[in-house]
C-alpha cells in the first residue's frame, strides 16, 4: 500500500526583477522551476531517505506534501485522495495526519513557550480533547520521546541542549498521532555524539506508532543508516530510486555515483576512489536542456542526453533511474 | 617541531564567572603533516585558534607552559611583532563562515592583493598577478578575481579563502570548519585542493585542520586530537586514534558515528550533553557522561600522559583499555548513567 503518490510534480518560481529593470534593461522574468517534474511513491510504514546538493528541491518537494505551498502542476494523492482538491472541513486533519519535524531545534521552538506548552499546541490549535486528555497525551508523549516529563515539562527551550529540544520537536510533531512525518535535516545541527539517539528514537517510534516517515537529508551516511527506500534529487528531478542498499550499493545513474563516492568515510586506511565530476549544480533558473546532469556527467555524453529529457524508469525491480545509459 | 602548545588555557571572564574555553591543551605540530583537531561544538576548537592566531577578545587570558613556533615563544612575542612576522606569512588562517569574512562591496581579487600589500613588499602588480596565480591553483579562473562575493557559490567563496591563506607561502594553515555546510561534491573538490596544497607546493606545509566531521578528519589527517570541553582527550596518528583508542570518549564517538560503507551498523550514542564550562571540575570533564569512571576519576584531574609512544590520552584507568575496547560497542554499556547526566 502507498500512503502518498506524487505524480509530475512542479513547483515554479517567478522570479520579477521589477518594471524599471524590465523597461530599461530589458531583463525578463525568471523562472526557478525548483520542482520540475517529479513523479513517485511513499509506501505505508516506510522510512523513505531524499537526498541531494543544495538547490535539487528536496525542501520544495516537502513544503508541498506538507501543503504549505501548491504546486504549479501535478498532483499529490494522500491514501488515494488528491490533496489539493480536499474539502476545507478535511485540510485540518491533513494537517494532524502529516506532520513535520524542523531542521534547527533553536529556531523552531517558541522561546516563551514551556515544553509542556510546546508539545501541547498542537493540540489545542487542532482542537483535539479536553484539557485532561491533552494533559494526559503530553505527558505520555515527552516520555516517548525519552524526556522525563516530571523534570522537564515545566523547562523553557534555553534551559536545553540541543538533542532535548531536537527531542521536544520531535514530541510536537508525534503528538497528534500522525501518519506521515517529514523530517527536514532532523539532526544536522546536533553533535556527533548526540545524534545517533535522536536517529534511533525516530527509527524506533515510527516502527513503534506505525507512521510513515519521509527523511530529508544531504548527509548519505545517515540516510544509508536510517532509510528504507533513497530517492536522490538533482535540480529539480527525480534521479534515482530504489532500496537504500541497492541505490547505496550499486547505484546507477552516474551522478548517485558521483554522490556516494564523494562521501567521506571515517576510517583512515581505507583509501576512497575519487569521483571524476567537472563544474557545480547549476542554478534551477534555466536548468540545461536534455538531461539536467548532462554538463557535469563523467560518462561521456550521447546525442540524446542534450536533447531529450531522460524518461524515469524501473530497471529492475523496484529500482528506478533517469538516464539514457538504462 | 613547528608547533608546540603545551597545557594552554585560555579563559573568558565574564560576569557569571570564569569560562575555561580552553583549559589544559597539549599538542605539536610538524612540518609538512596535517593535524587533525575533532570535537563537538562548545570544546573550545574555535577559541584555541583564536589563541594562536591573537583574535581574542579584552576578556580573555591566556596561560601556556608554552607556545612556540619554530622554537620562538610565541606568548612572549609583542602584538606587533606577531603581525609582521608570523602573521600570513607563517601562519594564516581559513575561517570557518567564508561570507562572513569576505568583504561583500570589495572584489574578491581586490581583497587578497590588499591582504599581499599589507604584509609583503610585493607591489600591486606583483601582488595582482600572484593573485591570479593564486585562483588557478585552487581551480577558480584567473578572471574571476574581479567578481564580488555574492557572485560566487559557498564553495567558490571557499577556495578564495584558501587562496589567500595560501598568499605569503605560510608554513601553517590553520583551516576552521573547511567544508562545513558544503555540498559532498564540493567538499570532495575542496579536499581533493587541501591534499594537493600538501604535494605541489614547494616549500613545506603543515594544515592544523578542525572539524566536528570525523570523517573529514579520517581522510585528511597524519596526526589527530580529540577535544572535549576545553582539554585534549587523546592524540595520537590517524590509524592509532581509529584502530586501537584509549580515551572512553574517543571510543563514544566511533560509536556514534555513521558510515556508508555500514549501513547495518548500529549507532550508538553517548549519554548525557558537554558540562557547563564555568563550574570548576576537580576531575574529569568526561566521567560524568563515561560508562567507565570510578569514584577515582572525579577526585583528580587525569594527567594527558603517552600510553605508547606519540600517544597521549588523559584518562586514569587507561590500564583497562582492553575491558573498555571490548565493552564499548555494547548499546548496553552506554544505557547507565541518563540519570546521572
Amino acid at each position: 500500500m502507498d500512503i502518498l503518490e506524487v505524480e509530475g510534480l512542479r513547483k515554479h518560481f517567478y522570479l520579477d526583477p521589477g518594471l524599471l529593470a524590465r523597461v530599461m534593461s530589458k531583463k525578463r522574468v525568471g523562472v526557478i522551476k525548483a520542482v520540475d517534474g517529479v513523479s513517485f511513491r511513499v509506501k505505508t510504514g516506510e522510512i523513505l531517505g531524499i537526498a541531494g546538493e543544495s538547490g535539487c528541491g528536496k525542501s520544495t518537494t516537502c513544503t508541498l506534501i506538507t501543503k504549505l505551498l501548491d504546486p504549479t502542476e501535478g498532483t499529490i494523492r494522500y491514501k488515494g485522495q488528491d490533496i489539493s482538491s480536499l474539502h476545507k472541513s478535511k485540510i485540518k486533519d491533513y494537517r494532524r495526519q502529516v506532520q513535520i519535524i524542523f531542521q534547527d531545534p533553536y529556531e523552531s521552538l517558541n522561546p516563551r513557550y514551556t515544553v509542556f506548552d510546546t508539545v501541547a499546541e498542537p493540540l489545542r490549535a487542532l482542537g483535539i480533547g479536553n484539557k485532561l486528555e491533552t494533559r494526559e497525551r503530553t505527558l505520555d508523549t515527552l516520555e516517548m520521546v525519552g524526556l522525563k516529563a516530571e523534570d522537564y515539562k515545566d523547562r523553557y527551550p534555553h534551559q536545553l541542549s540541543g538533542g532535548e529540544r531536537q527531542r521536544a520537536g520531535i514530541a510536537s510533531a508525534l503528538v497528534v498521532s500522525p501518519e506521515l512525518v517529514i523530517a527536514d535535516e532532523p539532526v544536522s545541527m546536533l553533535d556527533v555524539s548526540i545524534r545517533a539517539g535522536i536517529l534511533d528514537l525516530i527509527r524506533d517510534l515510527s516502527a513503534r506508532l506505525h507512521f510513515t516517515c519521509i527523511f530529508v537529508s544531504h548527509d548519505l551516511s545517515i540516510l544509508s543508516n536510517i532509510a528504507d527506500r533513497l530517492m536522490i534529487m538533482y535540480l529539480g528531478k527525480v534521479m534515482e530510486l530504489g532500496n537504500i542498499k541497492d541505490v547505496i550499493g550499486e547505484p546507477l545513474h552516474p551522478y548517485s555515483k558521483a554522490l556516494i563516492s564523494a562521501v567521506p568515510i571515517p576510517d583512515p586506511s581505507y583509501k576512497r576512489p575519487r569521483p571524476d565530476i567537472k563544474g557545480e549544480i547549476s542554478q534551477p533558473i534555466d536548468p540545461p536542456p536534455g538531461c539536467r546532469f548532462n554538463t557535469r556527467c563523467p560518462q561521456g555524453i550521447m546525442e540524446k542526453c542534450e536533447l531529450q529529457d531522460p524518461p524515469f524508469k524501473e530497471v529492475k525491480p523496484g529500482h528506478f533511474v533517469a538516464c539514457h545509459l538504462y | 617541531m613547528l608547533l608546540e602548545i603545551e597545557n594552554l588555557r585560555t579563559h573568558y571572564q565574564t560576569e557569571k564567572g570564569t569560562v575555561k574555553a580552553v583549559d589544559g591543551v597539549s599538542f605539536s605540530i610538524d612540518e609538512d603533516e596535517v593535524f587533525g583537531l575533532a570535537g563537538e561544538s562548545g570544546c573550545g576548537k574555535t577559541t584555541l585558534i583564536r589563541t594562536i592566531m591573537r583574535l581574542l577578545p579584552n576578556s580573555a587570558r591566556v596561560l601556556a607552559d608554552r607556545l612556540s613556533f619554530r622554537g620562538q615563544d610565541l606568548l612572549r612575542l609583542p602584538d606587533r611583532e606577531y603581525r609582521e612576522e608570523i602573521l600570513w606569512k607563517e601562519i594564516s588562517l581559513v575561517p570557518q563562515s567564508a561570507m562572513a569574512s569576505l568583504n561583500p562591496v570589495q572584489r574578491v581579487g581586490a581583497q587578497v592583493v590588499e591582504a599581499i600589500e599589507a604584509h609583503s613588499s610585493m607591489s600591486r602588480k606583483e601582488a595582482s598577478k600572484r593573485t591570479e596565480q593564486l585562483f588557478e591553483f585552487v581551480g577558480l579562473q584567473a578572471g574571476l578575481t574581479r567578481s564580488y562575493p555574492h557572485e560566487f557559490s559557498g564553495g567558490m567563496r571557499q577556495r578564495a579563502l584558501i587562496a589567500m591563506s595560501l598568499a605569503l607561502n605560510p608554513s601553517l594553515i590553520i583551516m576552521d570548519e573547511p567544508t562545513t555546510g558544503l555540498d559532498v561534491l564540493v567538499q570532495e573538490r575542496i579536499l581533493r585542493k587541501l591534499a594537493e596544497i600538501r604535494t605541489q607546493v614547494k616549500k613545506k606545509k603543515a594544515i592544523l585542520l578542525i572539524t566536528h566531521d570525523i570523517s573529514v578528519i579520517a581522510e585528511m589527517s597524519d596526526r589527530i586530537g580529540i577535544m572535549y570541553a576545553g582539554r585534549m582527550m587523546e592524540s595520537s596518528s590517524a590509524l592509532d586514534i581509529f584502530n586501537e583508542p584509549f580515551h572512553p570518549y574517543t571510543l563514544g564517538l566511533k560509536n556514534a558515528f555513521p558510515t556508508i560503507k555500514a549501513p547495518d551498523k548500529k549507532l550508538i550514542s553517548i549519554p548525557g550533553s558537554p558540562p557547563n564550562l564555568i563550574e570548576d571540575m576537580k576531575g574529569c570533564v568526561f566521567s560524568p557522561r563515561c560508562p567507565f569512571a570510578i569514584p577515582e576519576c572525579d577526585a583528580e584531574r587525569p594527567e594527558f600522559r603517552e600510553v605508547k609512544p606519540r600517544h597521549f590520552a588523559a584518562c586514569i584507568r587507561s590500564d583497562h583499555v582492553e575491558e573498555f575496547r571490548q565493552r564499548a560497542g555494547d548499546k548496553e554499556t552506554w544505557t547507565f548513567s541518563k540519570s546521572k547526566g
